[in-house]
């Protein structure tokens, strides 16, 4: 059959992807304590036993802080950027963003190794602020790129339209450009708020004595008999993830099409 | 024209405008009087939209002033100023509805509530979108965002209304149509329009004036029957319609007149005011419209005739135009007929005797 090779490997792909996704609820809901087949019984005790674990609920408290700051703080920081680098001309322009943009692909541990010797250095205290430091600077690229392109597909000439119907610079921002690259902000500090959610080597290193979300799960691990509470609190995490990335999407088509622009594909 | 008698609105002041080395204004000195419909031609590149820009506040000049209504504009920013623009694309704000965009500039007169709606429904009835005032803006057609963008720059009562290339996005059968609505629209009000084009019928069809513009500089600036008759420049009279060049040898200037011989026209007088432009140092050239001169049929006859050979036929329905070369000459000229029911349509390769008029011809030096 024709494509019939290409079929085969999206299909072995998927599989690949999600297939290790589904056995997280599948033991979730298992009434055993082994994570193997067969499956013993649907139950769903092991939620109740995640809920009642205080650490857990301070790890997940202390992840929530430090997403949310995260999130906004390099979604405020993105939008600066993103709008200098849309609409003026500075030197070395291409230099500088390409630097802003360099902890896309800097390795994680190495941002990480680093930031705790510097902040060791400086005798600052590794506090769930330390770990939002380290995550506002993996998170502000992810944050530029989403907002650049919705900064990009504003008509430079609504803004003189504002300005010449009376409105003041900071007006026009407010009136004109906010509501339309909203879309845009939003997505972005889901998209932030997500990656800082699940982050786990810098928060690893900077937490300190704090413990996050990843770092309690890996901890966890070590023992046998709260395995099937992990697999609970996973599937819990799975679902909020994909609830946030469908309206972050949502949003963003919207945007796309508020503003009357083609859609490029994706987030980035 | 009772428009000669307005006081003067604009004030161009030898402005020029550098970016960088690029020197895309140089030296405009012009008036555009109060209640005038005033038009930038050119092709694109030639300045007109910087010189809108100008007037609009969008665009610093490097040197020179601009001049609205006696006021130099000079460090007045363009939320200040008192124009209002139409922009190519329009700019409707698209997460608004039609009347919170016609109503957008009103916003920081602070209004009471009926007289913001009633305003807005008054300049909503103007443009002719009564009750579309709640539909969303991003919803609306070409012809009907450009009337919203009318609306909303009218409702200022601005002083100038500045329109950069407002029909060039809309179909033919449309831009005919707006043509017509915006002179309308223009008496009307009795705002001073300024209009940048490149479409110089859209400009003649109309402007009360018009300025036509060459890299950077006004190289005429008339009313359009002046500018389509008298050219100043083989380059104008090249960009309005179509004109034949013919070279030509200038025999004698006196009182009279200018004796002029032009190639396969032969010796004729015209007056002072046929010669409009400066010398170019160019060359002298002898130029006339395509419908100035006709073909001749069998027993008509004419005061001056020429002879030529028919080279090319374009027919277009209401129209024939045909190329013929004259006797003694090089390159064809372009002769339009209106096609009157009876009369045949030429052959490529037949004689043709044309008639001119010395009185069509402007030289050109």
């Amino acid at each position: 059959m024709k494509g019939g090779g290409f079929r085969i490997y999206v299909l072995a792909y998927l599989v690949f992807l999600y297939a290790p996704i589904l056995l997280l609820p599948l033991f979730a809901f298992n009434d055993g304590t082994v994570i193997a087949f067969p499956l013993s019984g649907f139950t769903t005790k092991w939620f109740a036993a995640a809920a009642e674990q205080p650490s857990l609920w301070l790890a997940v408290k202390n992840s929530l802080i430090i997403a949310a700051a995260s999130a906004a703080i390099s979604t405020a920081l993105g939008i600066f950027a993103a709008r200098a680098s849309t609409r003026y001309e500075f030197p070395l322009k291409g230099g500088v963003m390409g630097l802003i943009m360099l902890p896309l692909v800097l390795p994680e541990i190495i941002v990480a190794v680093s930031l705790l010797v510097v902040l060791l250095g400086l005798g600052v205290n590794l506090s769930i602020l330390t770990v939002i430091l380290g995550h506002v600077l993996i998170c502000t690229p992810f944050a530029i790129a989403i907002l650049t392109s919705a900064f990009q597909s504003l008509d430079r000439s609504l803004e003189e339209a504002a300005y010449d119907l009376g409105e003041t610079g900071l007006s026009t921002f407010r009136l004109i450009i906010l509501p339309l690259v909203m879309p845009g902000i939003i997505s972005s500090l889901l998209i932030s708020f997500t990656i800082s959610l699940d982050e786990f080597i810098i928060a690893f290193f900077l937490a300190g004595t704090q413990t996050t979300l990843p770092i309690y799960i890996f901890s966890q691990f070590r023992f046998p008999q709260s395995v099937p509470i992990i697999m609970a609190l996973g599937t819990v995490l799975v679902a909020c993830s994909i609830v946030l990335l469908t309206i972050a999407e949502y949003l963003r088509r919207r945007g796309l099409a508020r503003s009357g622009a083609k859609d490029t594909g994706g987030f980035l | 024209m009772t428009v000669a008698a307005k006081p003067t609105m604009i004030e161009f002041r030898d402005v020029h405008k550098y970016y960088g080395d690029y020197h895309a204004l140089r030296g405009i000195t012009a008036t555009i009087r109060a209640g005038e419909f005033f038009s930038l031609l050119g092709p694109s590149g030639c300045g007109k939209t910087t010189l809108l820009r100008t007037i609009a506040g969008f665009e610093e000049i490097s040197s020179g002033a601009v001049m609205i209504d006696g006021r130099n504009m000079e460090g007045v920013p363009a939320n200040k100023r008192p124009t209002n623009m139409v922009f190519q694309s329009y700019a409707i704000f698209p997460h608004l509805t039609v009347a919170e965009n016609v109503g957008f500039g009103l916003r920081r007169a602070r209004l009471p509530k009926e007289e913001l709606t009633r305003r807005v429904g008054e300049a909503l009835e103007m443009v002719g979108l009564r009750g579309l005032g709640a539909r969303a803006a991003h919803a609306l057609s070409g012809g009907q965002r450009q009337r919203v963008a009318l609306a909303r720059a009218l409702i200022l009562k601005p002083k100038v209304l500045l329109l950069d290339e407002p029909l060039s996005a809309l179909d033919k059968k449309m831009r005919e149509q707006m043509q017509v609505e915006l002179i309308k629209l223009q008496r009307q009000v009795g705002i001073t329009f300024i209009l940048v084009t490149h479409d110089q019928e859209e400009a003649l069809v109309m402007s009360d004036r018009i300025a036509v513009m060459f890299e950077g500089e006004i190289a005429q600036l008339a009313d359009p029957e002046t500018l389509y008759r008298r050219p100043t420049s083989r380059k104008v009279a090249d960009f309005i319609g179509t004109m034949n060049f013919l070279s030509a040898r200038i025999l004698r200037e006196d009182a009279q007149g200018i004796e002029v011989e032009a190639q396969g026209l032969g010796r004729m007088l015209l007056d002072a005011s046929q010669a409009p432009g400066a010398a170019s140092g160019t060359g002298t050239t002898a130029g006339f419209r395509p419908e100035t001169a006709t073909i001749l049929f069998e027993g008509q006859k004419a005061e001056r005739e020429a002879m030529g050979t028919i080279d090319e036929v374009v027919y277009f329905g209401d129209m024939t135009y045909y190329d013929v070369r004259l006797d003694g000459t090089e390159a064809p000229i372009r002769i339009s007929m209106r096609n009157v029911f009876g009369r045949p349509v030429l052959d490529i390769g037949a004689r043709a005797r044309i008639a001119w008029s010395p009185g069509a011809v402007v030289l050109f030096r």
